[in-house]
């Protein structure tokens, strides 16, 4: 039968506040186990919550991004469950009265159609805090640090059909989450996770299917791989007649499946109520408008900006646009260097080389966007051509000095004194006596072929360094005699 | 609206309180005539009345965004039964 595949999707972006949700702890990743925590993270009897601000400016501005209704009143309640990383025995969540209403966003496809996604809503709620099962004689290790961290909990229309459109919804959410900085967008360190809900009906059929969840993805790759696993699952169950379960599964990328997590009956029975000891969030127009109308540029505004400022094409310019990181790194090279698409091509092509093959991000270049617009002013002004600037940008990348240093050190300055140019051009000629013969004898088309012959000639004797500008019309009118 | 022996069992084991039948009885008991005077409540007519979520007629007090606690993890881990490495010890759990 032909299958089709529904996918909603819950997000869990860390706000990067400096201080936790309810706390005046730090939030920094990585600190020594249960150093970042205080009375109300470790929910000890009589300490208080307290709402920190600028969580509350960050989940509004998200709201402000994805077109979505603001929760003027929005209401803390209790999700309760009994977890050892939980001490308090209940999250602070949202659930009737959520910050973030109804909202959507455009996805652009791979064959360049777009898509709009709705937002269902967002929340803030706080994490918990992380067990560690190793071997503590047969005990379980608490660390608390990140309990209370600020969570922006994103959740989708179940609008996605396949894993394609799944990804591409998520990064864009990781676009505009980075690019308005209230979250580092860093999913190896968890501080965005992602949670599948896949179900499948035969095409054509209005009503949903059973759905499964797959916990905790936490990278693009991951997504795209445990939607194709879970799609297959779920589609060999129905081929056989049989029924899905609905049931939260994990998935296992070295095995790449998904598997049932051990299934609590209780588990979603988690008798939410609003939380005494915060009272409502009161927004006031002026405050939402005062962030709707300062809201950063957004991924597709500076891709847009990029075509009419920079004459970019739209394939270049939504790549460059795809992350904030990436953005500021292309606009300060094309800045220095003062010529937007040389600076375009550099980026996307030799340095992205560099970065790809070493595994980096745009922020860990060992090449400062300052350093290759230094490059490629050298460009520019002629002082190199383009094939020297490419090991220029090597020694670079290898850390030995900037570009005007390099191309010093080097003495890889162009050559572009006529006279100088002239004297090596009369070389080749007399050392290639018999192609220059065979030169003379042709017509102006077999002419046009064998020049480059000669061009090597030069570039070579000049050790790469004569400008190709310079020579090309010395070089046709001694060839031809 | 009356509560059934296995609904008090299942409320009590999600709270985690530990109830022996007699306990059992007794609350199904007291929290079926909670239940049959919020029952009598709701012949209330409350179309257009906003449902109240906090009885303070308050809004949330906002704190700025900044770090005031040191870390105080040794104190802590003083109360604990059992810590190794700066964590706190706890009996097995596995997802």
């Amino acid at each position: 039968m032909n299958w089709e595949v529904v996918i909603g999707l819950e997000i869990h972006a860390q706000l990067s506040t400096q201080s936790k949700l309810f706390s005046g702890a730090a939030t920094s990743f990585g600190a020594e186990p249960n150093t970042n925590t205080t009375l109300v993270d470790l929910g000890m009897p009589g300490a208080l919550p307290v709402f920190n601000k600028e969580a509350l400016r960050m989940a509004v501005m998200f709201g402000s991004a994805v077109n979505a209704e603001i929760g003027m009143t929005s209401v803390f309640a209790r999700k309760n469950y009994f977890y050892p990383d939980l001490p308090k025995g209940y999250q602070t969540s949202q659930m009737d009265h959520p910050i973030v209403g109804k909202g959507f966003l455009d996805i652009t496809l791979d064959d360049g159609t777009v898509k709009r996604v709705g937002i269902t809503r967002a929340h803030l709620e706080e994490d918990a805090g992380k067990s560690l099962h190793e071997d503590f004689h047969g005990m379980t290790g608490i660390d608390l640090n990140r309990s209370s961290t600020p969570l922006l909990e994103i959740v989708s229309e179940p609008d996605m059909r396949s894993a394609k459109e799944a990804v591409a919804y998520v990064k864009m959410i990781h676009s505009i989450v980075t690019y308005l900085g209230i979250c580092d967008g860093n999913m190896a360190e968890g501080s965005m996770r992602c949670d599948i809900n896949i179900s499948l009906r035969p095409k054509g059929q209005e009503e949903f299917g059973t759905r499964t969840e797959i916990k905790n993805v936490n990278s693009f790759r991951f997504i795209e791989r445990a939607i194709y696993t879970e799609i297959e699952r779920q589609a060999d169950i129905l081929e056989d007649g049989g029924k899905i379960v609905q049931e939260t599964r994990l998935y296992d990328p070295d095995k790449d499946e998904t598997r049932s997590m051990r299934s609590k009956e209780d588990a979603n029975d988690y008798r939410y109520f609003p939380c005494p000891d915060l009272l409502p969030i009161e927004l006031t127009q002026e405050y939402v408008d005062d962030i709707a109308a300062n809201l950063p540029e957004l991924p597709m505004q500076k891709a847009e900006r990029f075509m009419s400022e920079y004459k970019l094409s739209e394939y270049d310019a939504g790549v460059l646009s795809a992350t904030r990181a990436m953005a500021d790194y292309f606009e300060e090279v094309a800045k220095a260097a003062g010529n937007a698409k040389l600076a375009a091509n550099w980026v996307m092509g030799e340095l992205s080389k560099y970065l790809n093959t070493e595994g980096k991000e745009i922020t860990e270049s060992n090449v400062s966007a300052e350093q290759l617009g230094g490059l490629l002013v050298r460009i520019g002004d002629n002082t190199i051509n383009g094939n020297t600037a490419k090991s220029v940008l090597q020694a670079m990348w290898e850390g030995q000095g900037s570009a005007d240093e390099i191309i010093e050190a080097k003495g890889l300055k162009q050559v572009t004194d006529t006279g100088a140019i002239e004297a090596m051009i009369q070389g080749v000629i007399e050392a290639n006596a018999a192609q220059v013969e065979q030169f003379r004898a042709s017509d102006e088309d077999k002419q046009k072929k064998m020049i480059g012959f000669f061009m090597g000639q030069v570039m070579k004797a000049s050790q790469g360094k004569a400008n190709p500008g310079v020579v090309t019309p010395i070089l046709n009118k001694l060839l031809k005699g | 609206m009356s509560l059934e022996k296995q609904d008090v069992l299942k409320i009590a084991h999600l709270a985690r309180l530990a109830l022996d039948d007699n306990d059992a009885e007794q609350y199904q008991h007291s929290l079926t005539s909670v239940l049959d005077l919020v029952e009598q409540m709701q012949s209330v007519d409350t179309d257009g009345v906003e449902p109240l979520s906090h009885p303070l007629e308050a809004k949330q007090r906002l704190r700025e965004d900044v770090v005031t606690e040191e870390n105080r993890r040794e104190a802590f881990l003083a109360n604990a039964p059992q810590t190794e490495a700066g964590l706190f010890l706890v009996p097995k759990v596995i997802d």
